[in-house]
């Protein structure tokens, strides 16, 4: 505290994921002691540490998102490929030990990514130096360390791997500032997507004991010893960014009640796991649609990677309903190998369920993984593209198979309640003769399907009226329909997240609206503005 | 055998991503595959990501696909396709 005060010192990097951070530089030590201790034992083959560090990378990418999955892809893909083995066989047959093995296998590569007048295969060394240290910590019988940083750690290295990073948990007062490393490297890519401040490309500094540092992320800022000035203006930056965030926040967290006091329902639209960690549950009454399509993007998952999926959400839902729609690909949704191709009009032909009842043998899979997820909270099923009643007494009947073949083996589960997607007009129209326990308007279809006028044809976007007499029309036959059976009714669609629209939904009775988290703010505003008498609800 | 001839406009070229998808396109079919940046080869196995990837192929790059087996010709409309569309469009 006494003596003269360090003087502040600047460093200009790149930007490379925007932000602020004031905290203490944490050097990253890597400690090959430690990654050893801390997994199985020791391979007792490349082969076998190989096949162990691909195994680690497929734990990663079942919580990962889909870029940062990509990018783990390309380190499985690579690691798969008994070519890049062929340099440690023959230092195998020369007597070198295992790690010597691998390290030449490699090393060659990354020197030959290395020599590489581009960029861009340059930056690719970054995910070989990961696979090397992953292998080698295998080798030893390890994983590779998360880190574990403290409160307000910026992060100090030459480079990070993706791997690594994708294991760390980040907060939101992290900041990493990389010596070497590129604003279009791999790990970058991620510091975006989870939203931790970088500055890459800073060069060769040292810091010596506990230093302060202030990272700018947008600017491709580094100042270590920052002086008064400098922090006030990182304060009022911040301020500025943690207001804007709030006021959004505030927006969102807003009780969903129209003018006259109703309450509506707000659900939101789920795709993937890590949408979650940025969203309080608080701001929503559950979730009104759960995609499942990223559990087959890469061909159909198997049971435990769904069941871990599902019930992921449910914790995070915290017995609030959570309603999973089965696999909906086909029609804009075109997914290799699962989906027919070659068909005239994929719109009107064999898409959503009408795909999985074609395989059941895959759907049984994803209903076995939602049978079993309903014993983690307050799951249901939604099944889209239903047309006809008998579609769901066939989706039953598997359900019935499907329940069957979990108690065969000895597995617990629980029966959730079975509702459909109301988006083909004829299912809209004969809503009564459907035996379910809820429904749910998906909008996109049904307004397409009604207007005849594709929604991705720019020539017929001012047909897709959702105010056209006759559209009201149905939205409200949906709605009375679905009053006089007692089914639960919600609308998931783009509709619900057009805060323009919101008087439309309201007024046609809809009480239950489900959207994307951004929307929440901008269609709660909306809700509060509307009453049904200024309306002529 | 089949042959086909593609120009690649991926703006990265033939990295990480496209590699991987082109090499698990190539190792749905039976045939033996070779893909080169010339005419005049080296020849490199279409199935292998490692091998794909040290080609290092910049953007605006003639490629050549060359097929050997029952399905050669189905692989090759495969690879061009797949190449003439971006890689899917996908982002990297």
């Amino acid at each position: 505290m006494n003596g003269p005060l360090p003087r502040p010192r600047q460093f200009a990097g790149q930007p490379a994921a925007p932000g602020v951070a004031l905290g203490r530089i944490i050097e990253l030590q890597i400690d090959g002691a430690k990654e050893r201790s801390s997994g199985a034992r020791p391979a007792a083959q490349i082969d076998e540490a190989i096949a162990e560090a691909v195994r680690q990378l497929h734990e990663l990418m079942a919580r990962a998102m889909p870029e940062a999955r990509k990018i783990l892809e390309f380190q499985v893909e690579f690691l798969g490929d008994p070519v890049l083995l062929e340099p440690a066989q023959e230092a195998l047959a020369r007597g070198a030990d295992f790690e010597a093995a691998w390290c030449a296998a490699i090393d060659a590569q990354i020197a030959d990514f290395e020599s590489s007048s581009d960029d861009y295969f340059r930056h690719r060394t970054a995910d070989l130096r990961d696979m090397r240290s992953r292998v080698l910590a295998a080798l030893g019988g390890g994983d590779l360390a998360p880190l574990h940083l403290p409160a307000g750690a910026i992060l100090l290295a030459d480079d990070l791997e993706p791997s690594r990073f994708l294991a760390t948990q980040w907060r939101s007062d992290h900041a990493i500032v990389l010596r070497g490393g590129s604003p279009t490297a791999h790990v970058a890519l991620l510091a975006r997507a989870h939203r931790v401040p970088m500055v890459v490309g800073v060069g060769e500094i040292s810091v010596s004991g506990a230093c302060t540092a202030l990272v700018d992320g947008s600017r491709g800022m580094l100042v270590l010893e920052p002086d008064a000035e400098q922090v006030a203006q990182f304060a009022s930056t911040r301020a500025q960014l943690e207001a804007d965030h709030a006021h959004a926040a505030a927006a969102a967290a807003r009780p969903a009640l129209t003018a006259n006091g109703e309450r509506v329902n707000v659900l939101l639209n789920i795709a993937s796991l890590e949408e979650l960690d940025a969203i309080d549950p608080a701001i929503c009454d559950g979730v009104g649609l759960v995609r499942s399509e990223l559990l087959f993007a890469h061909g159909p998952s198997d049971e435990e990677t769904q069941l871990r999926f599902y019930q992921r959400i449910l914790q995070w839902a915290h017995g609030r309903p959570v309603i999973v729609r089965t696999l909906d690909a086909g029609g804009d949704k075109p997914m290799r190998g699962i989906t027919i191709d070659g068909e005239t009009n994929p719109f009107l032909g064999v898409r959503g369920v009408r795909l999985s009842l074609a395989a059941p043998d895959v759907f049984k899979v994803q209903l076995r993984a939602l049978l079993r997820a309903a014993l983690a909270g307050n799951l249901r099923i939604m099944l889209p593209m239903i047309t006809a009643a008998e579609e769901v007494e066939r989706v039953r009947a598997l359900l019935d198979e499907a329940a069957a073949e979990l108690a065969a083996r000895g597995v617990s589960f629980a029966r959730p309640p079975l509702g459909i997607m109301v988006e083909v007009p004829a299912a809209a129209l004969a809503l009564d003769t459907f035996d379910i326990d809820f429904a749910s308007i998906g909008s996109n279809d049904l307004l397409q399907y009604t207007m005849a006028a594709a929604r991705d044809n720019a020539a017929v976007t001012a047909l897709s009226n959702p105010r056209h007499p006759g559209f009201v029309v149905l939205l409200q036959a949906i709605v009375r329909a679905a009053a006089q059976r007692n089914v639960s009714l919600s609308l998931c669609g783009d509709l619900a997240a057009q805060s323009q629209h919101v008087d439309l939904l309201l007024a046609a009775g809809l009480r239950s609206l489900s959207m994307p988290a951004a929307a929440v703010g901008p269609v709660k505003s909306a809700i509060a503005a509307w009453s049904p008498a200024a309306h002529g609800g | 055998m089949a042959n086909a001839q593609v120009l690649l406009l991926h703006a990265a070229g033939l990295h990480a991503r496209p590699v991987v998808t082109l090499t698990k396109l190539a190792k749905t079919f039976a045939s033996r595959i070779h893909i080169a940046a010339d005419a005049q080869g080296p020849w490199i196995d279409a199935k292998s990501v490692v091998r794909v990837m040290n080609m290092k192929t910049p953007a605006n790059t003639h490629l050549f696909l060359r097929a050997e087996g029952a399905d050669a010709d189905a692989a090759v409309n495969a690879l061009v396709t797949l190449i003439n569309n971006d890689f899917n469009g996908g982002p990297e």
